[in-house]
């Protein structure tokens, strides 16, 4: 490999102005720049992207279904907002949730309108299919694959401004507390960036590279491993609050790929989850931390491996299936299974469980925002998987992007640019660019595979306050080891600075995790010292910020009064998820054939 | 590819690649910016170990000249 000497890179700065400044170009990103820029087309609406704005974040390569559309007919929103607080555990805020499900439907139809490929019935209907425990939600979209070709056209056509490779590190505060702008590098260039804007919306995605996959591959994560949690840190150190940090992503995948395996693909034409004895065990394949928890169990009991179960399925079913899951998501699914000499047909293919993350797209782990997708500092505003709108979904971000775009752009028209803090420029230059001027040290790829498994050793469920306390120490340890951190070039420096996202998201989840003393989310908060669910103390949110000292409080914040009350079936629903033996006496009397 | 003699997963057929015409499309679009131009080929080659398989670079080649293989640790 080689290596550019660091005294051949000439570094510069450059000043970008700007109204709106929206942080990530991959799902919400592009939806927030657009929607922007169609409220008020006198701003100036700047999308800057980590990667390239054309082959992005989490749907890179497209999406195969929609997983919470709610669609006239099939579900109201009264419906979904008590689905998916029964599905979190009581532990939403209700109005986030009729924000996105009350603007679902109109959002489905303007992205159909833009050419998105949604399945349809013969008669032109959407084909909704039923996935979830109570309502009908998962819109199939077999021709996926061309999801961000048509975001980017319409970028074009809307005229929002893109920067690609540009990597934002901190969000710059001003004096009076409000988004002063952000601060980037360029990972080619090594060229410094200050951007002044009104207001700043981050869409940088999940934490995906919080734990390390059990291929011990750094880059084999579930999540796009550019999201490296990026935007949790910055939110962090703006004084945003972020909300549910203990509720884990963790998810079920094929064993060392990081495709999904299960419920909205192959769920609705037959297939499931499987123990080694080819039986189904879980009764709904849903991802929620109580199948998780189940999945956990079976893997780790004497029925263990799991797999995903498709060899029934008729020849015509199971090419269908290839088709859709070696075309979108993720491509290279096939070749994978080639290499292990699997087939669909003849065998059942092993799975396992992903690394932590996180991620609200899939958990409830983000930045806290309202329903007007409004952080709690001013002008700063998020969107997407990092946003704590739980089990948002890609639909989720779309909408929430859209929230935020137009929320900001009203923002902007009463705010004028506030005045740029030169220290914090100079101390975030020091910082972000130190790695290059040490002639000795530590590899950015070593301190980042180090910290992941000491996640993986004390912070991967099922959780105990010993184990997680070890490893706080263990990241302070590894927070010294920063300052060690060599890089020859912006790209490693670049995965340097990752590192310190990727540390600080493993502190909070750590820190969010000790504070929350009861068992909550299946697997997701699973405390083995604190094994039962705790309504009377813990029916709350937990929240994470950084005080004035710039110390890490965690605190609780009471949760808003339901709008809609969950009867007591439905609250039973996601308690029950292992299939009981027949003859079985169900304790809680639930039907399961709703 | 001549950055390193060990295996890489992204394979880019030399005879093929048209970077050395002017052609960035698979570096422009990995969201890792593990691809780069070998000064000695003038042709794309994989610079960093960091591929996350997705394949754009394999999709959108106008040449048909890469192929991504799954990295060895997951094969």
């Amino acid at each position: 490999m080689q290596t550019i000497n660091n005294e051949d890179l000439v570094l510069t700065t450059e000043e970008i102005e700007t109204d709106v400044l929206v942080i990530g170009g991959g799902t919400a990103g592009p939806m927030a720049a657009i929607k922007a820029k169609q409220q008020d087309p006198s701003l100036r609406v700047l999308l800057l992207e980590k990667a390239n704005v054309k082959r992005s974040g989490a749907i890179s390569m497209g999406m195969d279904g929609l997983n919470n559309a709610v669609i006239p007919g099939y579900a109201t929103p009264e419906q979904y907002v008590k689905e998916i607080t029964v599905a979190n555990d009581g532990i939403v805020n209700q109005k986030t949730l009729f924000a996105y499900a009350e603007n679902s439907y109109a959002m489905i139809e303007e992205l159909d309108s833009w050419g998105v490929k949604f399945e349809k019935d013969e008669n032109g209907d959407y084909a909704v299919k039923k996935v979830h425990h109570m309502g009908t939600y998962v819109l199939p979209m077999p021709e996926g694959h061309d999801i961000k070709k048509v975001l980017y056209r319409k970028l074009k056509q809307t005229r929002v401004n893109v920067t690609n490779r540009l990597v934002a590190t901190r969000v710059l505060i001003a004096d009076d507390g409000r988004v002063a702008g952000a601060l980037a590098f360029d990972c080619r260039s090594g060229v410094y960036t200050v951007i002044r804007a009104k207001a700043v919306i981050l869409c940088t995605g999940a934490a995906g590279r919080l734990g390390l996959p059990a291929s011990g591959y750094l880059f084999g994560t579930y999540e796009n491993p550019t999201n490296a949690g990026d935007g949790y840190s910055m939110a962090y150190h703006a004084g945003a609050e972020l909300s549910g940090i203990e509720c884990f992503q963790i998810n079920p995948l094929i064993k060392d790929y990081n495709g999904p395996a299960c419920a909205y693909v192959t769920g609705p034409m037959g297939g499931y989850t499987a123990n080694a004895q080819g039986e189904r065990f879980i009764e709904s394949d849903y991802w929620s931390g109580q199948m998780m928890q189940e999945f956990h169990q079976e893997l780790a009991g004497g029925k263990g491996p799991v797999f995903l179960k498709v060899d029934h399925l008729a020849e015509e079913t199971i090419s269908n299936i290839e088709t859709i899951l070696h075309s979108n998501e993720r491509p290279s699914r096939g070749r994978f299974h080639q290499g292990r000499s699997t087939d669909y047909r003849t065998d059942m293919i092993e799975m396992h469980i992903s690394e932590i993350g996180l991620c609200s797209g899939h958990s409830a782990s983000g930045v806290w925002v309202n329903e007007h997708a409004e952080t709690t500092v001013p002008g700063l505003y998020a969107a997407g998987d990092l946003a704590c709108v739980p089990h948002n979904y890609m639909l989720g971000a779309f909408v929430y992007g859209r929230l935020a775009g137009e929320s900001a752009a009203s923002y902007c028209a009463n705010t004028e640019l506030a005045e740029v803090d030169t220290k914090q420029v100079e101390t975030e230059r020091q910082r972000i660019f130190a790695p290059l001027a040490r002639k000795h040290g530590l590899s950015p790829t070593q301190v980042e595979y180090k910290l992941r498994r000491l996640v993986n050793d004390y912070l991967q469920p099922p959780k105990v306050a010993r184990r997680m306390e070890i490893g706080l120490v263990r990241f302070e340890e590894i927070r010294a080891d920063l300052q060690q951190i060599v890089a020859s070039n912006p790209h490693e420096l670049m995965r340097a600075a990752e590192v310190s996202f990727i540390l600080d998201c493993a502190e909070m989840a750590a820190k969010a995790s000790l504070f929350r003393t009861e068992s909550r989310w299946g697997l997701y908060h699973a405390r083995q010292d604190y094994s039962e669910r705790n309504d009377a103390e813990w029916a709350v949110h937990v929240q994470v910020q950084k005080d004035q000292s710039g110390a890490m409080s965690i605190f609780k914040r009471p949760l808003e009064p339901y709008i809609v009350e969950p009867d007591d079936v439905e609250k039973a629903v996601y308690q029950q998820i292992r299939i009981q033996p027949k003859g079985a006496v169900v304790s809680s009397g639930v039907s399961h054939e709703l | 590819m001549s950055f390193s003699p060990i295996d890489f997963p992204v394979k880019v057929d030399l005879n093929a690649c048209i970077a050395d015409k002017g052609c960035t499309v698979c570096i422009d679009v990995c969201p890792l910016d593990v691809l780069v131009i070998d000064p000695a080929t003038g042709k794309a080659g994989m610079k960093y170990d960091e591929c996350w398989y997705c394949l754009p670079c394999e999709k959108d080649c106008p040449t048909q000249a890469i192929r991504v293989d799954i990295p060895y640790l997951l094969r």
